[in-house]
């Protein structure tokens, strides 16, 4: 296998609702990306795109769409979907593209526009129940996660303080990101006193509803070093998918992200993960996700992450293991299949010294980013690191 | 930078254009063989699962094949309509972000005679939302028999006992 490189970045703002087309909002990412790397799309080989339901913009196909705004027009190019864990799957299938040899310069695009859905995008997910014994019950997708976050915290006896703490970072850590919708310096009270959508989740535990898109371009070693003396690697993927059978298993351990993590830390050559990342990305759509991840990725133990999280461990200035420097879906925003892949442009930047007010200190040498999706199923983990 | 947002009373005094349409899609989902006899017995206000003789599983909702063990499925076996409340929400909105007065509690509830963690999402009826807990025993109340469709909806709700 070939060694492969992230070479480029670029993000759109995301916002609640934009008056850019999909197409256009891919297209800012694709060629803020190319431009980062100061590439053309003629130098492009191959392009991978990476976008949720059809059902948010009413456009079947939506991956052909999309096609021209993410350079794929005349090129190898295919769509992939894993729920919420195609932004961090999309760079994986890139990875697929360069590490056979069969492709030098990949471009890896992630769009979505949620706002077009009327009246509230919620309703593109009421079909994501199985047909015969859930959507008879009207379900809503808050309710998934709030029996998960419930289960979570009954499980290990958590305080619920205690997972409020990760809006309180994420949104203060997005205020110093140019793309962030939801950045905002909130108090631990304001969390706990918003308003409660389905017990325990309550409003300012939720990451809101986005446009927005986001890209990065991938190379191999031979190509990437003639452009770039800073080349951040992907040294490991993986990916791991549970049953869809839900209610059939105990929702208060991700085993699929820690099969997942296991996977992409056996290739990097990981064996203490806990001392061999140094920044950690997990996918944070609600607080309790992100420290749920954080226990998947086998960077915490088994209940500990809010813990941890109150200790200060995750603070991107002083704490060991910075998480979500970016600022997270929570503060940045998530536009789903762009959301994991705003985490992988971040890695991008922190591990290049880029990263500007929201630099991890301490040169850090490796980091984790991570999606998650489907019915509590899919877990997309990548590990990308400095050598 | 691309990203610039589309405010409300723009969209409404259409100083900013928006186009509507409402693709429509009607389904008919055939049951097949494991759900089709669910529902039946749902009818007959029956819970049945599915059991596996190579890792003894009994499985709700029941399947014709065992996804672990990868085999088919051998035998029929009723459970009961009691079980445990796994874990549950009490849900304040409708998926379209309204506040909704009574509140719902949708549950995961594990089912007794099936495997241990096996369960199935349904609603819980508890006037004191504040009294449901996790390993909270419940039992299922059934539609009247004429009205049941074979539907998991036959089963109104489940109340604590």
């Amino acid at each position: 296998m070939k060694r492969v490189a992230v070479v480029g970045a670029g993000l759109t703002k995301f916002v609640r609702r934009a008056k850019e087309t999909p197409k256009e909002l891919a297209w800012g990412a694709t060629k803020a990306a190319l431009d980062s790397a100061g590439l053309k799309l003629k130098d492009v080989d191959a392009v991978v795109h990476g976008t949720a339901p059809d059902a948010f913009d009413g456009i079947h196909m939506k991956g052909e769409y999309l096609s021209e705004a993410s350079g794929g027009f005349n090129k190898p190019y295919l769509r992939c979907y894993v729920g919420g864990g195609t932004g961090v799957f999309a760079p994986i299938e890139g990875w697929f593209h360069v590490a056979s040899g069969m492709f030098d310069t990949v471009l890896c695009v992630c769009e979505e526009k949620m706002s077009t859905y009327q009246p509230h995008p919620q309703g593109a997910f009421l079909s994501i129940f199985d047909q015969f014994t859930e959507r008879p019950l009207k379900p809503n997708l808050l309710w998934i996660f709030a029996l998960e976050m419930n289960r979570y915290m009954q499980t290990y006896g958590l305080k619920l303080e205690d997972i409020a703490l990760a809006s309180v970072k994420n949104k203060k850590n997005a205020l110093d990101h140019p793309s962030a919708q939801v950045a905002k310096a909130v108090t631990l009270q304001e969390v706990m006193n918003s308003e409660v959508l389905a017990w325990p989740v309550h409003r300012l535990m939720v990451s809101p509803v986005s446009d927005g898109a986001a890209a990065v371009v991938l190379m191999s070693e031979e190509k990437a070093r003639k452009i770039t003396d800073k080349p951040v690697w992907i040294q490991g993927v993986g990916w791991n998918l549970d049953t869809a059978y839900w209610t059939n298993r105990d929702l208060c351990f991700p085993e699929y992200v820690a099969n997942a993590a296991r996977m992409a830390y056996n290739m990097a050559g990981i064996r203490e993960p806990r001392k061999e990342i140094h920044i950690a990305e997990p996918y944070d759509p609600f607080a309790y996700k992100e420290l749920h991840h954080l226990e998947g990725l086998l960077l915490c133990d088994k209940g500990k992450a809010p813990e941890d999280l109150a200790m200060g461990r995750f603070d991107r200035e002083k704490g060991s293991l910075p998480s979500c420097p970016s600022g997270g879906l929570l503060g940045v925003g998530n536009p789903i299949a762009a959301a994991g892949m705003m985490k992988i442009c971040e890695l991008f930047w922190q591990l290049r010294d880029e990263a500007g007010h929201r630099q991890v200190p301490g040169k850090p040498e490796r980091g984790v980013a991570q999606a998650w999706g489907d019915l509590m199923q899919v877990g997309t983990v990548v590990v990308m690191g400095r050598n | 930078m691309i990203g610039t947002t589309a405010r409300r009373e723009e969209i409404v005094s259409r100083k900013v254009l928006t186009f509507t349409d409402e693709p429509k899609a009607h389904y008919a989902w055939d049951c097949g063989e494991a759900m089709g006899r669910y529902l039946q017995e749902l009818k007959k206000g029956k819970l049945i699962a599915r059991k596996c003789h190579k890792c003894q599983r009994v499985m709700i909702p029941p399947r014709i094949f065992c996804e672990k063990c990868f085999r088919d499925t051998d035998e029929w076996v009723y459970v009961k309509d009691t079980g445990r409340v796994n874990t549950f929400s009490v849900c304040f909105v409708t998926w379209d972000m309204k506040r909704i007065k009574k509140p719902q509690i949708p549950s995961v509830i594990e089912i007794d005679g099936a495997s241990k963690g096996m369960g199935f999402l349904h609603m819980i009826h508890c006037p004191d939302w504040k009294k449901v807990h996790v390993g909270m025993k419940v039992k299922a109340v059934w539609k009247p028999k004429g009205k049941r469709q074979g539907a998991i909806t036959d089963i109104l709700y489940w109340v604590p006992i």
